[in-house]
């Protein structure tokens, strides 16, 4: 499959869903503020008008309207691009404490693979979770139908907890079946990088785009700073650079400065609110890492 | 190498061993719970060792430690074979459902000098440990007073199917979140010496608690309050915010930051000044080995495996000190039903004009 040509800046949503790492007294605040979809779509279209057209965004629900809001207008979205990053990791855990384990898997999965899974056999080799795993990201990426989704990620929360648990084969079923079914390249969202980029590499998923907290203060890093610039400088993969401010430890500019200073990242992904900020950082990543690349192919290590 | 054992393949037990498997010192030797399914499903995709039955991962599989996250209503069985075994101990919390196996365990664990330690991981995040740095220095003066709040989504509908449910398996809002807020309190000022006022029931649960209120005493006049609520479809997840005030200033504490008000200039040259001081916890936090779910859970985790590693045993959260805190949650058990309130007679015969806002009948 050829590869995705990824724009510099993606725009994140934390921001959309009360989460901030800062303070909880913000992100009530700006839960507030987005509590109605219509004020998402509004700071899309600042960032839109600013030449931001990719969207990184959690499966969350609300996200369902801002899906129709663009289907319903063809025009102006033509170009828009969605990075669904799934799940939404609450509504399984929330799942999860009220149903229990297998309870929650009724829930979401009630049709045939997971009924067939749960009756199993009397064996491990009779519990065979692929067409769970489908089953899943099909639920997942329902929302999206009639959109652009070139790229599509698992959440970090969950490539970490199934990295930790040695549970890789998953990753491999994720890929194969983002291909498959949505001829989309699959994305890993992750607070290890190092650890991640080894596992994607044993399992043969090739040159795989990686998200991962990129910033100087290391906030985030798991493994340092020097191991992440030497995994950036040594390992082929395509980054993409998030929390480069470090919940607003370093400054812009000099966040900025400091991931443009790195080999091979493709992306930076950022959340904001207001035009100012959204203008500032889209200015700050053209000067420092060259202006959106208007399709060219992106020919990294290939 | 730490070879160590997981009994209980729930949330919390999955979500440990996705954090202490890649630690570069841990062998993960086997994994328990009763459901074949999960076992199964392990044994295929991670190749883990499964048994039905933590007697048999203890006997085949000798662990140095285990993590056990079991239902609540069996930690004491399960810790108390574990340590007769000379098998050290992570538990989730709480300790134990009644003080006298609480106590039990705590004479097990000392006698048998090996490490213990109980998931109480706000002890961990640190922002909370900052403030306990604040305290220990006597920043704020004489503290009067403190304010802990507790508030998540957990119950919002009259149903549960599984033994958070349960009372007699030790669910409900006092052993799930009140023992969270109950363990930063003994944290910054020991157990209380009395507990009043406490309200702990029901909002939709049908046999558990879904909020607790409690007032705190302690010698000397220090007095706090306790508020734990996991009714709360306001909350993404669950929250934990600590306030406390001194004669020289205050303290806030929550999962995010660390706030200090100080009413005069210190006299220390520590960096702090007169007013508002702020730390963000992206400023205090440590980097971890690896993260899943936040730094303080591998914290908590790689806290136990280096006390493993060296034999501390004046490690944090021990279980003695947990049982600080069940000796709290006991008294809030206590004090609720006994429901002791105070009116005075006639007061109301000459009050007009007050609204009633459809308060709730208190059962009992």
């Amino acid at each position: 499959m050829t590869e995705t040509v990824m724009d510099r800046v993606l725009f994140g949503d934390n921001q959309f869903f009360g989460v901030n790492h800062m303070s909880e007294e913000k992100a009530r605040e700006q839960a507030v503020r987005f509590r109605d979809s219509s004020a998402i779509v509004a700071t899309l279209d600042i960032a839109l008008d600013e030449g931001i057209r990719t969207l990184m965004c959690t499966t969350h629900e609300r996200m369902a309207e801002v899906c129709a809001h663009m289907r319903a207008d063809p025009g102006r979205y033509r170009d828009y691009v969605f990075y669904p990053c799934m799940p939404y990791a609450h509504k399984y855990n929330d799942a999860v404490a009220e149903l229990g384990m297998m309870g929650a898997l009724r829930k979401f999965a009630p049709q045939g693979p997971a009924r067939a899974l749960l009756a199993g056999g009397r064996s491990a080799a009779g519990r065979n979770v692929d067409p769970l795993v489908r089953l899943l990201v099909d639920a997942e990426m329902k929302m999206f139908q009639g959109l652009s989704t070139p790229v599509v990620f698992l959440q970090n929360v969950v490539v970490d907890f199934l990295m930790g648990l040695g549970f890789e084969e998953a990753f491999r079923v994720f890929a194969d079946h983002i291909a498959e079914k949505y001829e989309a390249e699959p994305g890993f969202i992750t607070m290890n990088l190092p650890a991640l980029v080894d596992v994607l590499d044993r399992l043969g998923i090739a040159n795989p785009i990686i998200c991962s907290n990129i910033n100087k203060a290391g906030f985030r890093m798991c493994g340092g700073v020097e191991q992440y610039e030497r995994t950036l400088r040594e390992r082929r993969f395509r980054a993409i650079a998030m929390s480069i401010m470090a919940s607003g430890v370093v400054p812009p500019q000099e966040a900025v400065e400091y991931v443009a200073s790195l080999p091979n990242i493709e992306a930076v992904v950022f959340g904001a609110s207001s035009k100012a900020h959204i203008r500032q950082t889209k200015e700050l990543v053209d000067a420092y890492m060259g202006r959106e690349r208007d399709g060219q192919l992106n020919m990294n290590g290939s | 190498m730490i070879r160590i054992g997981v009994v209980g393949l729930g949330r919390m037990g999955l979500s440990h061993l996705s954090i202490v498997r890649p630690h570069p010192e841990v062998e993960v030797v086997g994994v328990c719970d009763t459901s074949r399914f999960v076992l199964d499903v392990m044994k295929r995709y991670t190749g883990l060792q499964g048994f039905r039955d933590y007697g048999a991962l203890v006997e085949s599989a000798s662990p140095d430690a285990l993590v056990v996250a079991t239902p609540s209503g069996s930690h004491a069985q399960i810790c108390e074979y574990a340590l007769e075994r000379g098998v050290s101990t992570f538990l989730e919390k709480p300790l134990a459902l009644t003080l006298e196996s609480g106590r039990r365990l705590v004479e097990l664990a000392e006698r048998s000098s090996l490490v213990t330690q109980v998931g109480y991981h706000f002890r961990f995040v640190p922002s909370f440990e900052e403030a306990r740095r604040w305290l220990d220095r006597g920043l704020i003066g004489r503290v009067h007073h403190f304010r802990v709040a507790a508030y998540g989504p957990t119950v919002l509908r009259p149903r549960g199917k599984t033994w958070r449910a349960r009372r007699s398996e030790g669910g409900g809002c006092l052993y799930d979140y009140a023992s969270h807020a109950a363990n930063l309190v003994t944290y910054y000022f020991g157990a209380p010496e009395a507990v009043g006022g406490t309200v702990v029931r029901s909002v939709f649960s049908e046999d558990v608690d879904d909020e607790v209120y409690a007032t705190l005493y302690y010698p000397g006049g220090l007095t706090g309050q306790l508020c734990a609520n996991w009714s709360d479809a306001s909350q993404r997840k669950m929250s934990m915010r600590f306030e406390i005030w001194g004669t020289e200033g205050k303290i806030i504490a929550d999962r995010q930051e660390c706030q200090l008000f100080l009413g005069n200039e210190p006299e220390s040259a520590s960096g702090l000044h007169a007013g508002w001081n702020v730390r963000h916890v992206s400023d205090l936090i440590p980097p971890v080995r690896y993260y899943v779910r936040g730094e303080e859970y591998t914290r908590q985790l790689d806290h136990f495996v280096e006390s493993v590693a060296q034999k501390r045993l004046d490690n944090t959260n021990s279980f003695a000190s947990a049982f600080e805190t069940d000796v709290a949650l006991e008294m809030i058990r206590v004090d609720a039903d006994r429901a002791s309130r105070t009116s005075v007679p006639d007061a109301g015969s000459v009050a007009t004009g007050t609204a009633s806002h459809g308060v709730a009948e208190t059962p009992g």
